[in-house]
């Protein structure tokens, strides 16, 4: 039976390696939603993930994702759970997993500041595509919660940005 | 009720009814909020900003889900965050009048978020240290989304107020329309009172000049007065709501009513 060879560490692998659906060069790992993967004797999977933002209507699909992944990878059962706390933070993306963002045409998030509304601080955010610095946002929300709009004055680009959240 | 105290797991010491009254408030703002903006997807000035507004709709529904749903389990009757949303009449609604308010024109949902936006942020964050942990998670995500709204109407504002007369003209008499309406976030009641007691909560009247200077610090950049009125409307906390939200009720159930159950 394919449950008794199921390790914890084949499922979590499967279920860490699991795309986020709109940027879909990361992980879930990678963008810092995976909390927990724990597997029992008898092959039953609890995964916890956590939403980027509140409405991202992403988490059904991650979920769906998730759970197919673990039960491939030999899951007898998986049971999906949503935490909110502490709340994601756009810190919690990895080094590797930035850099796949700025590889795919995604800039990638500067770090949080501590300050709280770090919304009217933006920093310089570099054009993934030429590196030139020399950018300008165009609009604040872009094509998910999670992103704004921006064009390289270098090279005329537009490109999507992930907000420091 | 004499059992509500040890019905209360997750934050004992204010009563069921108290609890699931308060979160309904801030379940059904954030809810009707985002039924509102919803309205402007594809009706906006700019494609961007049809964008921008759903984004902020998006994050007012993923709030009012949080929220309703725990309203339903706390209120231990099997309503879940369906029920709540689809199956109240408008006078079980808790939310202020505020954000029910037809958008008339693109200054009333700016001013109504600027209103609705400078005192969530403030109450959200107050609200992540809530002696109840699952408001303070919900809070804790939501005050981060809420400093965009902020933002987003900010400079909005901004822009229409010093902008043309005819821009300036159609804000202003925005904020005339709106203000009446920003009274009633601040009033404390019975419940307010007994969940800030408890920590569980936020007395809204403490928000109240911290708003106020946000909210004319705005207005001073944007060249606009703050308006003056002695009308106060008020009862969206006790099920009195305007006109406006059966209309709004009517498009946002239909379709659950029509088809109970249904499934994508």
């Amino acid at each position: 039976m394919a449950v008794i060879n199921a390790t914890q560490a084949t499922i979590r692998d499967a279920v860490a390696s699991v795309v986020d659906p709109e940027i879909r060069v990361v992980s879930i790992e990678e963008l810092g939603i995976l909390r927990d993967v724990t597997v029992d004797d008898t092959g039953r999977a609890t995964v916890t993930i956590t939403p980027t933002y509140s409405g991202c209507p992403a988490m059904d699909v991650i979920r769906a994702d998730v759970a197919a992944a673990a039960r491939d990878a030999g899951a007898s059962a998986v049971e999906v759970r949503t935490v909110l706390s502490p709340a994601w933070s756009t810190d919690l993306i990895s080094e590797s997993g930035k850099a796949k963002m700025t590889a795919a045409g995604i800039a990638p998030p500067e770090p949080v500041r501590a300050t709280g509304r770090a919304v009217l601080l933006q920093i310089a955010v570099r054009c993934p595509r030429c590196g030139s610095p020399s950018t300008q946002e165009l609009a604040r929300f872009g094509s998910t919660a999670c992103k704004s709009l921006w064009r390289c004055n270098e090279c005329r680009e537009p490109f999507d940005h992930i907000k420091a959240h | 009720m004499t059992e509500s105290a040890t019905e209360q797991p997750r934050s004992g010491v204010v009563a069921r009814d108290d609890l699931v009254a308060y979160l309904l408030r801030l379940g059904d703002d954030a809810l009707i909020t985002a039924q509102r903006l919803g309205e402007w997807s594809a009706r906006a000035p700019e494609m961007e900003e049809d964008i921008a507004l759903s984004n902020i709709a998006l994050d007012q529904l993923g709030a009012a889900r949080l929220f309703l749903t725990y309203a339903g389990e706390v209120e231990g009757e099997g309503r879940d965050e369906d029920a709540l949303a689809y199956l109240r009449q408008d006078f079980e609604f808790r939310n202020a009048q505020l954000v029910e308010l037809s958008d008339t024109d693109f200054g009333t949902a700016i001013a109504k978020l600027l209103c609705l936006s400078a005192f969530q942020h403030p109450l959200y964050e107050a609200l992540s240290a809530s002696t109840d942990a699952r408001i303070a998670g919900i809070a804790a995500k939501a005050v981060k989304e809420s400093a965009y709204h902020l933002d987003h109407a900010t400079m909005w504002t901004v822009r229409l107020g010093d902008g043309t007369p005819e821009s300036h003209r159609r804000m202003a008499d925005a904020l005339d329309e709106v203000w009446p309406y920003t009274f009633e976030l601040f009033e404390s009641d019975a419940v307010t009172r007994r969940v800030a007691a408890a920590g569980v909560g936020v007395d809204p009247s403490a928000l109240r000049d911290g708003w106020a200077d946000t909210v004319g610090d705005v207005l001073r950049r944007a060249t606009l007065d703050v308006p003056t009125t002695d009308w106060r409307p008020t009862g969206g906390r006790d099920g009195r709501h305007t006109e406006s939200l059966g209309y709004l009720l009517a498009e946002m159930q239909v379709l659950h009513r029509a088809h109970p159950g249904a499934n994508w």
